[in-house]
């Protein structure tokens, strides 16, 4: 009922383009995939794009929350340390309490600094770029107080396995990452949280009128950004059996960059999941693509930073034109 | 008595340094558009913010239907059915039209998860009764103002509001749209709704309101039927006032002619505007809010990019200037807005009387600060301006010290023709009469000084001559004997009311 009033105006064709207009991640993410396949004869095969997916998800679970902030029109510069902390304690907490308990330590402690984050942005009315930014350096520092300078050990290292199940190509990991976006699109699109996000970072003067609690909104958002990073920080422990207390070092750009290539708006009020999906893959795609093609690293970070300003000069471009 | 659905009685609400609400009462019944009139800064909408539970009142109380009532914010006011349309929308773009008519009163269950075919289903029940057949689904962003207006409309059947304030709600709209808005409040007020009409838009008051009242400094001037009064009534109530202070007037010995506008025009705010203006005059510029007058001043200047008309400066023509060729000719304009215009509120009064001039104080790109300094100290003490230093943030300054920084700035750049928009709107007595003798003082040395002003004696008391605005054009001129209160409410008025007519 509702496609049909819809299309009152707009024809079939229409309503595609304005679709890839606001989402045109997925366009540029099918052109990177036709030149690399084209250029490398590894590209396309399942293996890789099995690893692709896997690679992925690690930003990929950052971006999920980053999505949420930056709707909510904040930043959280913190979540790679947040992940480093997580994954410190939940391998440095084995020895005293096992496992499971320690994971769940990590994620909690994940939790509690967003929780931190999110409260220090609502109640201070500081930008949340200078409170995250100083988490950023604390929480980093605590890791190397925590973990004595050095990368710590699993004691068992049945712990690596854990995360070793594969459906096809794709791994827990990756399964993980689709899961979380597609329950968080879900947020966005279906309950009043959601509303709240798209309100807050749209217009906080209406959002605050119609007597929405932003304080309490933004403190939400900012948590579970915490504590998906926590997540990321414990799939990474598993996955490397050690916890390394540079681990995630500059991953908040990456994320920042997957989050914004994506098309969700650094000044709120605009972005969906799948967009930062299609933003997270174009990013493990053109990493992984450009490995394949033996890129020295430094012409890498030259391409990608090249890509970054491309896509939002695109992004600009094209928005403008929606919106006339 | 019984039949008023919303009594205000005794609310004062005081500002640091104004009293914005002073013993306010009046009362809405059902069923009738009551407009709120008064000049800016007369209390409109510090009271209907109050009304919407976005200022709570010093003092007073609100009687909502029979009962007293505390709003505790805006979407508390909502709920119990007092609702306000902003004039600048309160909506999210990027949401939709049933999401914004619910904005953060979503329809959910128990876990938060939105019943969206229910929320559907009651916008589009809502804005069917406004008579708007638009799509609840579409993105607001995509619509027209007139259109995201009735997006809020639609608030008061979702809510069923029995009192619905509407600030200047035709500022952006066409003819055609209004009418469909004029429509939409009968509507409503068929049903019984008490509407409240804030508009400086004198035609539409009469065309659509049941009574009116009068705001002026705070207080009420009193309410009238509209049926039985007309609008020199009600000009005189908004801006009568006794002539309370006492004004110097330069002696008029007047020079060569320093400036001459021919036939200017700015499509859809003044047309056809000509004057002139010599050194050592002072030309009052007269008007309601909405005349044009801040927009003619501002296209003299270059601010404002001009359709049509000629500019003459010291008897040659020159193309349409920008700002940056109307200061190098010799032209200073003191904008309305200090705040937003005026003044860099975070530097101190030294950087913000340089900061239009810096090559007169800089050799070679680097600044002279001594310069700066004795620049300072000679308009500190010419305008005996209360600061503590140089380097005091203006932003710590009263209105009426920061006022005179700005005329400072603009001064020690030696100007021949000075523009001064609401040289004294907000500030205090005092500093007042020190702008008023400044005028004087500065047409004595032979600047030529054009005053804009809302506030009729100022006007009278410092000019020479004054121009009166109304609606876009220049109604009419009073020179000498001519200049009198009822001359000039006469003329705005009555131009007025022909174009109501």
């Amino acid at each position: 009922m509702s496609l049909a009033t819809n299309n009152q105006a707009a024809t079939p064709l229409q309503s595609v383009l304005g679709w890839l207009l606001r989402n045109h991640i997925w366009v540029f993410l099918a052109l990177t995939v036709i030149v690399f396949s084209v250029s490398s004869p590894y590209f396309l095969t399942v293996n890789n794009i099995g690893n692709i997916l896997t690679q992925g998800a690690f930003i990929g679970i950052l971006a999920i929350g980053m999505t949420l902030v930056m709707i909510d029109g904040e930043i959280d510069l913190s979540v790679g340390a947040v992940l480093a902390l997580a994954s410190a304690l939940a391998i440095g907490l084995q020895d005293h309490m096992g496992v499971w308990p320690a994971v769940f330590l990590g994620l909690m402690s994940g939790a509690a600094l967003g929780f931190v984050n999110g409260t220090l942005v609502a109640l201070s009315g500081m930008h949340s770029f200078i409170v995250t930014l100083g988490g950023l350096i604390g929480i980093r520092g605590l890791v190397f107080v925590y973990s004595g300078e050095n990368a710590l050990m699993v004691p068992d290292f049945s712990y690596t396995e854990i995360p070793e199940i594969y459906f096809g190509p794709i791994s827990l990991t990756a399964i993980l990452f689709f899961a979380l976006a597609l329950f968080f699109q879900w947020v966005l699109s279906s309950t009043r949280h959601g509303r709240e996000t798209y309100a807050v970072g749209d217009n906080i003067e209406a959002a605050h009128d119609a007597g929405i609690n932003v304080k309490r909104h933004k403190i939400i958002n900012f948590t579970i950004c915490g504590t998906l990073a926590a997540v990321c920080g414990i799939l990474l422990s598993m996955r490397l059996g050690t916890a390394e207390p540079n681990a995630g070092k500059i991953w908040e750009l990456w994320t920042i960059i997957a989050v914004v290539l994506g098309g969700t708006r650094l000044q709120g009020g605009f972005g969906s999941m799948w967009m930062t999906i299609g933003g997270v893959l174009t990013l493990a795609v053109l990493r992984n693509g450009l490995r394949l093609l033996n890129t020295p690293n430094y012409v890498e970070l030259m391409v990608m930073g090249g890509v970054l300003i491309m896509a939002l000069v695109l992004d600009k471009l094209l928005n403008h034109k929606g919106d006339t | 008595m019984d039949d008023v659905i919303l009594r205000v009685e005794g609310i004062t609400k005081t500002f640091p340094g104004v009293k914005a609400l002073d013993n306010v009462s009046f009362d809405i019944r059902p069923g009738e558009v009551h407009a709120l009139v008064g000049e800016s800064g007369a209390g409109k909408s510090t009271l209907m913010k109050a009304l919407a539970g976005l200022h709570k009142p010093d003092s007073g109380q609100i009687i909502y239907q029979g009962a007293p009532t505390e709003v505790a914010g805006p979407l508390d006011a909502r709920q119990k059915g007092i609702l306000l349309i902003h004039q600048e929308l309160s909506l999210s773009p990027e949401l939709s039209v049933a999401e914004n008519i619910y904005l953060g009163a979503w329809p959910t269950n128990r876990f938060g998860v939105l019943k969206k075919r229910e929320l559907r289903r009651n916008a589009s029940a809502a804005l069917e009764a406004l008579g708007c057949g638009f799509d609840p689904d579409v993105r607001v962003g995509t619509l027209s103002v007139a259109m995201q207006q009735m997006v809020e409309i639609a608030r008061a059947e979702a809510f069923n509001a029995n009192v619905v304030i509407f600030d200047e709600p035709t500022a952006s709209l066409t003819d055609t749209e209004k009418d469909q808005l004029f429509h939409t409040i009968r509507g409503l007020k068929a049903r019984g709704v008490g509407i409240v009409y804030i508009s400086h838009k004198m035609d539409e008051i009469f065309d659509i309101t049941d009574r009116i009242t009068v705001l002026r400094d705070g207080q009420v001037q009193g309410t009238v039927d509209t049926a039985e009064t007309d609008l020199n009534q009600v000009t005189r109530m908004m801006i009568g006032r006794t002539l309370d202070s006492y004004f110097v007037k330069a002696k008029p010995e007047f020079g060569e002619e320093v400036l001459r506008v021919e036939g200017l025009s700015n499509q859809g705010l003044f047309s056809d505007v000509s004057f002139s203006i010599r050194e050592g005059e002072v030309l009052g510029l007269y008007g309601l809010v909405g005349a044009g007058r801040s927009e003619v001043v501002e296209t003299v200047f270059g601010v404002r990019k001009a359709d049509g008309g000629k500019i003459f400066w010291k008897s040659g023509e020159i193309d349409l200037p920008t700002p940056r060729q109307s200061i190098d000719m010799g032209m200073a304009l003191v904008p309305e807005s200090r705040k937003e215009q005026g003044l860099v509120l975070m530097m101190g009064g030294r950087e913000n009387t340089s900061l239009p001039h810096l090559d007169l104080f800089s050799d070679r790109s680097v600044m002279n600060r001594s310069k700066e300094l004795t620049t300072f100290d000679k308009y500190r003490s010419a305008l005996s301006i209360k600061t503590t230093g140089p380097d005091q943030a203006v932003s710590q300054l009263s209105g009426g010290n920061q006022q005179k920084f700005v005329l400072a700035k603009w001064l020690c750049a030696d100007p021949k023709l000075i523009i001064l928009d609401e040289p004294t709107r907000g500030i205090d007595v005092g500093s007042k009469s020190a702008i008023h003798e400044l005028i004087a003082d500065l047409a004595e040395q032979g600047l030529a000084v054009i005053v804009i002003s809302s506030e009729m004696p100022e006007v009278l008391g410092v000019s020479h001559r004054v121009l009166a605005m109304s609606e876009g054009a220049v109604v009419a001129e009073f020179e000498g004997d001519d200049m009198t209160e009822e001359n000039l409410i006469d003329a705005v008025s009555h131009h007025r009311g022909e174009a109501a007519a």
